[in-house]
């Protein structure tokens, strides 16, 4: 197998291991879709979405497929939106995988920045704890600037390679945070258990819009308890997957996230929807003790409300209906069918 | 052959230790396939799927034993669907129907009701042993229902298991006559125990030596139970966190001084740095140490502990150890045999903590060393074929590195190289995981080399069908395989479908086959189960005949002789 080497530079702006591309002579790029829990299935259209992150010098491809068709894509995101001609696959003995990328951890179906029709997303697992996002997305990119053709024709390496300065330069004005990266499915392979130490002792994220609840939302192996949440002033709602925590304190936490940037895109709307720097985000703490602007309520099974925290995370758990972040300055006039609990003024 | 008296025949027998061993000569005729079922003390049936319970029941009527294994492996990594099966129940009613003189059970990755086990706790008055690992669909209800009812309980094992909390009085269960326990490990559980129970408890088993409590156990608690069991040999503490000033903690260390047989500690819940030296005075006895739940013990406190324990053989860490560390490790324990380095921050940092660097030291330190997980951020060829050299013995290799995908850092290459040495090498080699950049030609080398081999975990590696074909071909005692993010098709699967049933299972999960190639093979192989695991979202248009070219996302096919399962649910399709 004879390799070509081809040099990248992903990050936006330090310099990086150089990547190599392991391309075997005879055969094209053949962009690796990912399922990574991924309902393949329900794809009509056999289009697959490809998250294509990873640390500085991770990136690689191997191989092409002739056969394969590539959509264009819109590099900014690392989100790809790739169709695949399956049919060819399977009557293709020889057809050759290229490695796969990272999995995103994104529903299928959603992607932002493509160039052509898309759903719009749920919301958008971007984050991460300080990972670099654009290496990926630019490699992807020279892989994805080839147009769609109507029948299987052999994508050749020049082609791939001729937008390869272009779709770089547009990767670089992404907008993604540097530190995001997505989680894979499933990766790496510890126990949940284990994850959950790891993140107690790390509890910010770098988040987009609903970024814990998403990161919670991939562990499609266990059965999530998904219960609204609404805060006041903010019209749309939210879910979160109460299974996913353990105890208030991390729920506080989650919410915070969940809610920091619907929170201040509200309070300036010019900036909704992009990314700002951490610092610039007020969190929303005190849910749970009275001592912030907001706190935590929820409807139980009864239709009563309650104060987030009064009792057992477990039971709280079971009875739980759908939650609310209210202003603590509007909870008196709320009839709460808590029990006498002393809040400590503060 | 006749002319020996079964009796004899059945001495002869026993002396056959593994079930392989067992079920070979049941074949071998008539005369001794009876003498060998009807003495057959201990069954083990590593997918729950592969054989009725009834079954089981009526060939080996004076089993003793029973280890049962349920989900795939990758549900651990939550990949399999919370509800794809692998219940207890119909084994438990199965045996309590037509074997009630069972003693022992062990269970992995199964769905456990309470119903079960209240059900076990009841129908076998001589039952001694349960261990439950990475189960779950149970609550303390049901233990404490086996605390109740089960007059000669020895053993309880609840290893990694997701017990919903009912509240502390499962342990106060156990009646004072109970004086059996020889081990018992409550570990998983999340919430509360009777701290005042789990004390007398202790006191009154005189036999105890496995003792693994859980998180909601103080520090306190823990330095009264020392007082009263000394002989412990296997010890997970609960939460490792106290004043070391304080009285109470020269009070522990000084119990734990007493305990000259205490051979694993584990544990160490919320364990600072300060309370470590409590556990001083025992650790040149230690062969077993778990500091993998301790994430504020790192660098230099780890290495002053590590460098009393010049005995230890299994050592469990997180990788804030680091090569340095790591070295430490090398030229101190020099009977190490078993070395589990965890990730410590999931997402990867920006550092990276533990590489090739420290494997390297660890291989030349411990020549001894046969099994391994360790996960770093990066590997190069040149180390694993260091690796290779230094530790012929491995029997379990995994090794992963975080970024999938990522090729040696110094040379870009992929790790085909490395892992072919790796398998070359360790002629042992039984169980081996892979990572980083890997193509088709890492398993040739796997299919060319590693004989033993029978378990092989893949992801994101390999290019074509080849690989997968290499790896089937060759691997002449495969018994588990599992794949994902790979980019083998239905030419793959289908090229050797009589290899799946020599094996027990095969998973494959965002791979390249198509519902057709997963039908063809159902075809061929009747007695396969291929299982299409078909997961549904509600913002998903399920099309409710998906064409055969359709790509499959889940696969998991195993030989059975029991046919299609009755419980499996809506989205799994055996084809």
């Amino acid at each position: 197998m004879q390799k070509r080497v081809m040099e990248e530079d992903f990050r936006k702006g330090e310099g990086r291991p150089q990547l190599l591309h392991l391309i075997p002579n005879e055969r094209d790029w053949m962009v690796k879709e990912v399922g990574g829990g991924g309902k393949c299935f329900g794809v009509s259209k056999e289009k697959k979405l490809e998250l294509r992150l990873g640390l500085p010098g991770g990136e690689d491809w191997s191989a092409v497929n002739d056969k394969r068709e590539e959509h264009p894509v819109e590099p900014a995101l690392s989100l790809g939106h790739y169709s695949k001609v399956s049919k060819t696959t399977g009557s293709n003995p020889s057809s050759v995988g290229a490695k796969r990328g990272f999995l995103d951890t994104v529903e299928s179906k959603t992607e932002v920045f493509q160039q052509q029709q898309q759903h719009q997303p749920g919301f958008l697992q971007l984050q991460a704890k300080g990972k670099e996002l654009s290496q990926k997305t630019n490699g992807r990119a020279e892989q994805q600037s080839l147009e769609k053709k109507a029948s299987g024709s052999p994508v050749a390496h020049g082609s791939a390679a001729a937008p390869c300065g272009d779709a770089a330069g547009a990767n670089n004005s992404s907008q993604t945070s540097r530190t995001a990266t997505t989680p894979v499915v499933g990766w790496p392979p510890i126990r949940s258990f284990r994850r959950n130490l790891a993140s107690t002792s790390k509890p910010s994220l770098e988040s987009w819009n609903g970024g814990s609840e998403t990161a919670v939302k991939f562990e499609n192996g266990r059965k999530g308890l998904f219960v609204k949440i609404n805060m006041d002033g903010i019209p749309i709602g939210r879910k979160v997957d109460l299974k996913a925590y353990d105890s208030y304190e991390k729920l506080a936490l989650a919410v915070d996230e969940l809610f920091q940037g619907l929170l201040a895109a509200q309070r300036d709307p010019l900036t909704a929807g992009i990314q700002k720097n951490p610092e610039e985000k007020q969190a929303i703490t005190g849910l749970l003790d009275g001592s912030g602007e907001y706190t935590l309520v929820y409807e139980d099974d009864e239709g009563d409300t309650m104060l987030v925290g009064d009792v057992p995370w477990g039971m709280f758990v079971s009875t739980a209906k759908r939650l609310r972040v209210l202003k603590s300055s509007e909870l008196s006039a709320t009839s709460l069918g808590a029990v006498s609990r002393k809040r400590t003024a503060t | 052959m006749t002319y020996f008296p079964e009796e004899v025949v059945e001495h002869i027998f026993d002396f056959l230790e593994s079930h392989r061993h067992r079920n070979t000569v049941s074949t071998v005729c008539k005369a001794w396939y009876r003498v060998e079922r009807l003495s057959r003390r201990s069954v083990f049936v590593g997918n729950c799927y592969a054989v009725r319970p009834e079954r089981v029941v009526v060939r080996f009527p004076g089993v003793r034993s029973l280890s049962v294994k349920g989900k795939p492996h990758f549900a651990d990594f939550n990949l399999v669907p919370h509800d794809w099966g692998g219940f207890a129940l119909p084994w438990i009613e199965a045996f309590a129907r037509g074997c009630p003189g069972l003693e022992e059970l062990r269970l992995k990755r199964m769905v456990v009701s309470d119903e079960s086990l209240e059900l076990l706790a009841r129908s076998f008055p001589n039952f001694k042993v349960l261990v439950l690992v990475s189960c779950e669909g149970f609550s303390t209800d049901g233990l404490a229902a086996i605390a109740t009812h089960c007059r000669v309980l020895r053993e309880l094992d609840l290893q990694e298991n997701e017990v919903e909390d009912r509240g502390p009085q499962w342990l106060s269960c156990f009646p004072d006559s109970c004086t059996s326990l020889v081990s018992l490990n409550f570990a998983c559980l999340k919430g509360d125990v009777n701290a005042g129970a789990l004390e007398r408890l202790v006191a009154r088993c005189p036999n105890i030596r496995t003792l693994r409590l859980n998180r909601a156990v103080s520090v306190d608690s823990l330095s009264k139970i020392l007082a009263r069991a000394p002989h412990l040999v296997d010890l997970g503490t609960g939460s490792f966190t106290m004043d070391h000033r304080a009285e109470a903690y020269h009070r522990l260390m000084n119990n734990f001084t007493k305990c000259k047989s205490l051979k694993s500690l584990s544990g160490f819940w919320d364990a600072s740095p300060r309370c470590l030296p409590a556990v001083y005075p025992i650790c040149r006895n230690l062969t077993g140490l778990n500091l993998s739940y301790a994430p504020a013990i790192q660098g230099a406190d780890l290495i002053k502990l590590i460098r009393l324990c010049l005995k230890l053989q299994r050592l469990w860490v997180l990788d804030c150890i680091g090569d340095k560390g790591l070295a430490v490790v090398a030229s101190t324990c020099k009977e190490l045999q078993e070395l589990r380095v965890f990730p410590s921050d999931v997402c990867g940092a920006g550092t990276a903590v533990v590489t090739e660097e420290g494997l390297v030291a660890i291989s030349s330190g411990c020549p001894k060393l046969n099994s391994l997980l360790y996960f770093c951020h990066q590997m190069t060829n040149a180390a694993l074929i260091t690796i290779a050299k230094n530790c012929p013995h491995f029997t379990r290799f995994r090794l992963c590195i975080l970024d999938p995908g990522k090729p040696d850092p110094v040379t870009n290459q992929p790790l085909d190289e490395g892992f072919g040495a790796i398998v070359q090498s360790c002629k042992d080699l039984r169980r081996l995981s892979l990572s980083g950049l890997l193509t088709d030609q890492v398993f040739l080398y796997i299919g060319m080399y590693a004989e033993c081999l029978e378990m092989l975990s893949i992801a994101f590696a390999g290019d074509s069908d080849k690989g997968m074909m290499y790896v089937l071909n060759g691997c002449k005692n495969m018994r588990k395989l599992e794949i994902r993010d790979s980019p083998f098709g239905d030419a793959a699967l289908l090229e050797d479908v009589g290899k799946y049933e020599t094996m027990r299972s095969l998973w494959m999960s965002s791979c390249d086959i198509t519902l057709r190639g997963c039908k063809t093979l159902a075809a061929k192989m009747p007695r396969l189960n291929v299982e299409v695991i078909n997961e549904r979202d509600e913002s998903d248009e399920m099309e409710e005949n998906p064409s055969d070219l359709h790509r499959v996302e889940k696969m998991y096919v195993y030989r059975t002789v029991a046919g299609p399962r009755n419980d499996a649910p809506d989205f799994v399709w055996t084809l």
